[in-house]
């Protein structure tokens, strides 16, 4: 008798400037839809997908800025145990990627060391039609050389995607749970830092004495 | 950013989150303003270069505390949250938990005849404690089996007593217990910091007993509750919530003028960004100084940084400890908060303890030798003193509603009674909470 892999909770966070279409790939990979015209995210910030890769199935627990990052307020609970991160430009916009670079840095600083970083140039399709003998007037701002040179230097992954036609954004996800270290997986409870220190938390939602999470595994959400 | 909002809020403490999340949540535009670069305002937790910024500017931050800077977390204002608590419902109700996780505080101490031993919560620890003699206990008990089957629809539990009428001082007498054990019962249960409540009707002090006991019964080690990386979350997870639903933030953000219509109400508020508009401001003591009044006490808090656990309470990874005034000749009591890396506000290998006091003599540090002496020996002490304030009106002749400074009690009992009173007086009805639909029920509702 076999039992399919629990699902292992990941906690991901979305960074990037306002309006290059975080919330926008985080709809697209959680249900396939896309949005023309959408509005600043309201509401459902704290979307969970589950991702299955090989014999892993990992689920996701996107948190997005709801709108923290407009005037740089976005708090430290916010990177606190982050096991992978977006960085999101607009492929569009250079002030955009000037931001992603600053994002980068800030992970490296806030976040944990082992996260896992995908720095991801967005609205690809706009794209699609630069003609390379017409520089002058291409939508393309941020070369894909650019992209990848930033993302060489800091070793994280990086893609361009379409959050509105839906080209490589399960690559992703898919992309950043390949490389999430396992043992990093096993081990994590929801916000935690491994199983050291899981013993003890408690739910304050569930009315039952002595109803200690231990150990890592499904998230309570 | 010239825009119009329903509600400004200056400050990112606890009262100023919780109201900026509820209202937000109930579909208010709110712009939430700090002129700090961090969240938490008075109820933030530091860290290590934060701290020392504050409480020794001159003095560079010592070599031999080791950890990154962030492994430190050291709150401001030391509290913890009764499990059964009005904070802890609000919690529950509005789903902050999701983004903050909890741990027990190991153990409730107090001190008595020149020792700590363990607040014994129900009738079987009464009998057990070693703070009482063997006749003592049996006093104990019963007025613990009085407490626990009081009931009020039924006259024969309540061995003659009115709650309303009676005071306490009756009711202990009526048992017979010491004023020893009256010290334990009065000032580690009902967690009254005077004597002032012996001669005052008994309600109050009862319904404070049975918070303490039903929060014990809830997880069984202490009737507090703490957010791991320390207080300062609770502040950040109700901005996020508010944020969720809408509101902005800015932090690292001056007032540069506060904006009144003709008639002297608030109307808005002058920033870098530009000019924000709303009817209504609701905000912390230190946006408004002219409108608020000193309520004339003063706290002293310490934060002591060892590296060993306190002597007598069998190594707890944290506790709290109450040293009642009478045992140490005081007015006011003593608490002793202890916290360690279990709950992720120090490295591995330290401790922090918070003792807090209000002041009553002009030498207010050795106020704190009692504690000092529980502590053993400290690797660093920052002291801080705070005086506290509150509004001089109720904030409905200038829309300017303004929160009280955090006091000197043990936990968030009395900040949740300031957030419904200015939730009351901001909406002009009472609070309500509703719950929060959970993940599964807000994705279906996006239709995801």
């Amino acid at each position: 008798m076999s039992f399919p892999n629990p699902a292992t909770s990941v906690k991901l966070v979305l960074l990037g400037e306002a309006a290059v279409g975080k919330s926008s790939l985080v709809l697209r990979f959680v249900s396939n839809d896309f949005q023309e015209n959408k509005e600043p995210t309201i509401g459902a910030a704290f979307l969970t997908q589950k991702c299955t890769i090989g014999s892993k199935v990992i689920k996701y627990e996107i948190w997005d800025t709801a709108g923290q990052e407009r005037f740089a307020s976005l708090a430290p609970m916010y990177y606190r145990n982050a096991q992978a991160a977006i960085v999101v430009y607009d492929v569009t916009k250079p002030a955009s990627f000037i931001r992603a670079r600053h994002w980068v840095k800030e992970l490296h600083e806030q976040a944990s060391k082992d996260i896992t970083i995908a720095l991801v140039g967005n609205k690809y399709d706009l794209v699609e039609q630069d003609s390379p003998e017409d520089e002058e007037n291409n939508m393309r701002k941020v070369s894909v050389e650019e992209g990848q040179n930033l993302a060489d230097e800091e070793g994280i992954l990086f893609f361009e995607s379409s959050a509105k036609s839906g080209y490589n954004v399960n690559d992703i996800f898919i992309g950043i749970g390949s490389k999430i270290p396992e043992s990093k997986v096993a081990s994590s409870a929801p916000g935690g830092q491994g199983s050291s220190n899981t013993e003890g938390r408690i739910d304050l939602t569930s009315n039952a004495a002595n109803n200690n999470r231990s150990g890592g595994g499904e998230c309570a959400c | 950013m010239d825009e119009n909002y329903d509600v400004i809020v200056l400050g990112t403490g606890l009262t100023e989150c919780v109201l900026s999340g509820i209202l937000s949540v109930e579909g208010k535009k709110v712009l939430h303003i700090d002129r700090q670069d961090f969240y938490g305002g008075e109820s933030a937790s530091l860290n290590l270069s934060q701290l020392y910024k504050k409480f020794k500017p001159s003095a560079q931050k010592p070599e031999f505390l080791k950890g990154r800077d962030r492994d430190w977390c050291v709150d401001l204002i030391p509290k913890f949250l009764m499990s059964n608590g009005e904070l802890t419902n609000i919690l529950v109700h509005t789903d902050v938990t999701r983004y903050i996780e909890f741990k027990q505080i190991g153990g409730s101490y107090v001190y008595r005849s020149g020792r700590i031993a363990k607040v014994p919560a129900n009738e079987m620890e009464a009998v057990r404690s070693s703070l009482m003699g063997i006749f003592e206990k049996r006093r104990m008990k019963r007025f613990l089996e009085f407490i626990a089957k009081y009931d009020e629809d039924d006259t024969t539990t309540h061995q003659g007593f009115n709650l309303d009428k009676n005071t306490m001082e009756e009711i202990y007498a009526y048992f017979g217990l010491e004023s020893g054990t009256k010290d334990f019962i009065g000032h580690a249960m009902a967690l009254w910091s005077t004597d002032n409540y012996l001669n005052e009707v008994a309600r109050p002090t009862y319904e404070r007993i049975m918070l303490y006991v039903q929060s014990v019964s809830r997880y069984g080690k202490s009737p507090y509750i703490y957010p791991l990386y320390g207080l300062g979350e609770l502040p950040q997870g109700f901005a996020r919530l508010s944020a969720i639903y809408g509101g902005t933030y800015m932090l690292d953000t001056p007032i540069d003028e506060i904006l009144y219509d003709d008639d002297g109400k608030f109307s808005g508020v002058v920033t870098k960004e530009g000019k924000a508009k709303a009817p209504i401001v609701i905000a912390d003591p230190t946006y408004f100084p002219e409108r608020v009044k000193k309520i004339g006490s003063k706290v002293i808090r310490a934060m002591c940084i060892l590296d060993h656990p306190i002597t007598g309470t069998n190594d707890l990874d944290s506790v709290q400890i109450i040293i009642p005034q009478n045992q140490v000749g005081r007015k006011h009591d003593i608490y002793i908060a202890v916290l360690s890396d279990v709950h992720c506000v120090v490295p591995k290998g330290y401790y922090l303890a918070i003792v807090s006091t209000i002041i009553e003599t002009e030498t207010p540090h050795v106020e704190l030798e009692p504690a000092f002496k529980l502590l053993g020996e400290r690797l660093d002490t920052l002291m801080g003193i705070a005086e506290l304030y509150e509004p001089q009106t109720d904030g409905t002749d200038s829309n300017i509603f303004i929160s009280k400074s955090y006091d000197a009690s043990s936990h968030f009992e009395t900040t949740t009674d300031d957030i419904k009173d200015i939730y009351f007086r901001v909406t002009g009805k009472p609070l309500v909470l509703q719950k929060r639909p959970t993940i599964e029920e807000e994705q279906a509702l996006n239709g995801l």
